[in-house]
């Protein structure tokens, strides 16, 4: 099933033909319409009427989101005030919140992108979508929702928190298709399962997970546990939230909606691309947003991408689920460590539960890290014996994966800190 | 059908065009739109060679066109509908459709006009009417029909509209708009260019914003209708005494 055959299936050489008329289209409108891309053009001798290839992008200088933060609240739209319709603000995972705007026209290409996305997900007019991810300045709850009424479905606008409540609502109302960030299903499946509900009594089908990184175990867990089917999406919303790249059923790579979104993978120490298919970082151009249009806006996202065709028929290119944020990423001992390397190995173990946290602190000159794990009751109530067994096969297998060595302290199950929304893995204590 | 990068093309030392990309698909009604002077007409006179300084990239179902002559142009299943009719007034209504058949004739010695002219009799009752009067004491929305008619007689595959509605009364310019839906209907293929914005988007199914030679935005033509900028400039909406309330 697809949402825009037309464009979701079109010939490469179509799809490039487009994304240059696009991208030169972008280029002269934010040249003329935003004041900080004019001056950053002109200071580097950059003439937008020079720019005649793809290729070209690469002489454009890259927008991090400190030029956002810069530019608050306004600085960066293309458009009058009076023109936006709606204005959003990043979640502000790390660091202050950026404010982005959208056009009618924005709204309603952001509906599509995410109807598509929906679409190749499984979700269909007939289902009823549970949408728990918080409805504000972020933009994953609206941004669901706009794409969820577009397809028709019968949407229900629950917002994050409240476990309970969202899992009444499940069962009364018949939800089909839960949308979230994948720890928050996490937290609901096990409530599900506390309250003693049993899973047949709930409709569900579909799951759609994003706004955070999560490994393909966790996907695993989440699937076994609702008996769904979960796939991956991708969106920020200094690009426009989510919709910007999304899992067909094949669970394997997410579609990126090219014709909207141009994407470059790029060295994130040297800033220039990576040999095709290799790991790096996401550099995102906009092609048709119109309030708030961004240039090789660097995502820190870690991911590379996959050219092969997928059997779902779309054409489109597809990258791998993200691997980590390059802000996330932690030098420690002078090497460089992603949770998502230790939340593999973690979760390679029998017993182990999908919480975690990584704690990192400084000895004296010395980075020294723990990670904390739950496990399941059965481990925890074990022998002494068989937990230091346990924990010295997860250090060594932590030591070979990441070439440093690090503590392993097993806690019982919920302890840890649970999040409604994006969970909080790191902790870094270090004041260097 | 028709795909264009980076195109060029001016008159002397003054550009006019700056590598301006835009394509042309099978069955496409598509419109650029944009105030006077833009480079409209500069760009429907670059892709079909009546302007040779130009330079880019310009395939025409996948053959590389860029160095036909217009000649070459009209051969390959492109024609033009000039702006300001440019009928040959001096001739009959029938012996302008005849001229618009040379290339068929060009390409096979026995062509027969017979069906063709019935074709266009049929879809322009009013040429039929006329068929013997002279083209130039014809109203200005019967020479618009007799243009139009007069480049579909080379059985183009893609017919390029130069402000068709210029001049004519505003009766008379919905029926020409209906006269080009009514083509898509049947299968051709237009690329039209217009100062009536409004009606263009109305029948198109993209559009391109043409200003001062560059494009700056490429759209399905309803998200035109609906983009401020647009409305502003070319649809004659104040949308700013509007708010104001």
């Amino acid at each position: 099933m697809y949402w825009e055959p037309d464009m979701e299936c079109m010939d490469r050489e179509g799809l490039q033909q487009l994304q240059i008329e696009r991208l030169q289209a972008t280029v002269a409108r934010v040249y003329m319409n935003v004041p900080f891309y004019r001056k950053k053009f002109d200071e580097l001798g950059i003439d937008p009427d020079d720019f005649r290839s793809l290729d070209d992008l690469r002489r454009l200088p890259f927008t991090i989101k400190n030029d956002l933060r810069d530019s608050y609240p306004y600085g960066l739209f293309a458009v009058p005030l009076r023109d936006v319709v709606r204005i959003h603000a990043s979640s502000g995972t790390t660091g202050l919140s950026t404010v982005v705007g959208y056009t009618k026209n924005d709204i309603k290409t952001w509906s599509n992108l995410v109807a598509r996305v929906l679409t190749a997900a499984g979700v269909t007019k007939d289902d009823v979508v549970q949408i728990a991810f918080g409805y504000s300045l972020f933009t994953g709850g609206f941004g669901l929702h706009y794409g969820a009424e577009r397809i028709g479905a019968s949407v229900i606008p629950i917002s994050s928190g409240n476990t309970a409540r969202q899992i009444k609502i499940m069962q009364d109302f018949r939800t089909t298709a839960l949308v979230c960030t994948p720890s928050y299903a996490m937290l609901i499946a096990d409530t599900i399962q506390e309250m003693g509900i049993d899973r047949n009594s709930l409709s569900l089908k579909y799951g759609l997970f994003g706004a955070e990184p999560w490994s393909e175990r966790m996907r695993q867990e989440i699937q076994d546990k609702l008996k769904i089917v979960a796939t991956d999406n991708y969106g920020l919303s200094e690009v426009m939230g989510p919709g910007v790249a999304g899992e067909c059923l094949q669970r394997n790579g997410l579609h990126i909606n090219e014709d909207h979104f141009l994407v470059e993978i790029v060295n994130p120490d040297t800033l220039q691309p990576v040999a095709p298919g290799e790991v790096g970082e996401l550099v995102i151009t906009t092609l048709t947003k119109e309030a708030f249009p961004v240039i090789r806006f660097r995502t820190r996202d870690l991911t590379r991408l996959m050219p092969e065709p997928c059997p779902c028929g779309r054409k489109t290119m597809r990258m791998q689920r993200v691997m980590g944020r390059t802000d996330d990423m932690l030098i420690i001992k002078g090497v460089n460590v992603f949770p998502s390397q230790i939340e593999t190995v973690l979760f390679s173990f029998e017993g182990t539960e999908p919480h975690y946290q990584i704690i990192v602190d400084r000895k004296g000159a010395m980075d020294d890290v723990t990670v904390q794990v739950e496990v399941s009751e059965s481990i925890f109530f074990d022998e002494m014996k068989q937990q230091n067994e346990l924990i010295k096969r997860i250090k060594s297998k932590l030591a070979s994966e990441l070439g440093i060595g690090v503590e392993v302290k097993l806690v019982e199950k919920k302890t840890l800190e649970r999040s409604e929304g994006k969970a909080r893995r790191v902790i870094d204590l270090r004041k260097i | 059908m028709l795909r264009i990068k980076n195109l060029d093309a001016g008159y002397g030392r003054l550009k006019v065009l700056r590598h301006v990309s835009m394509h042309v698909s099978q069955g496409e009604i598509v419109t650029i739109i944009g105030a006077n002077g833009a480079g409209k007409t500069t760009l429907l006179h670059a892709i079909c060679g009546l302007l040779r300084n130009r330079s880019g990239e310009m395939l025409f179902d996948g053959a590389d066109v860029l160095r036909l002559t217009p000649e070459g142009m009209v051969f390959s299943g492109c024609s033009l509908v000039p702006e300001g009719r440019q009928v040959f007034s001096t001739m009959t209504v029938r012996e302008n459709l005849l001229l618009g058949a040379y290339v068929q004739h060009r390409k096979n010695r026995r062509h027969d006009d017979r069906g063709d002219l019935e074709k266009m009799y049929g879809l322009f009752p009013r040429l039929r009417e006329r068929e013997r009067q002279l083209a130039g004491t014809l109203s200005g929305g019967e020479q618009q029909m007799l243009a139009i008619a007069r480049a579909l007689m080379a059985r183009p595959r893609l017919i390029m509209m130069d402000e068709p509605s210029m001049g004519l009364a505003p009766l008379i310019v919905k029926d020409i708009f209906s006269i080009i839906s009514r083509l898509r209907a049947e299968g051709n293929t237009v690329l039209l260019v217009e100062q009536n914005a409004k009606a263009a988007l109305a029948i198109a199914d993209r559009g391109y914003v043409l200003e001062t030679g560059r494009i700056i935005l490429e759209e399905k033509a309803e998200d035109l209708l609906l983009n401020r900028d647009v409305q502003r400039a070319y649809l004659g909406r104040d949308v700013d005494a509007e708010t104001k309330i």
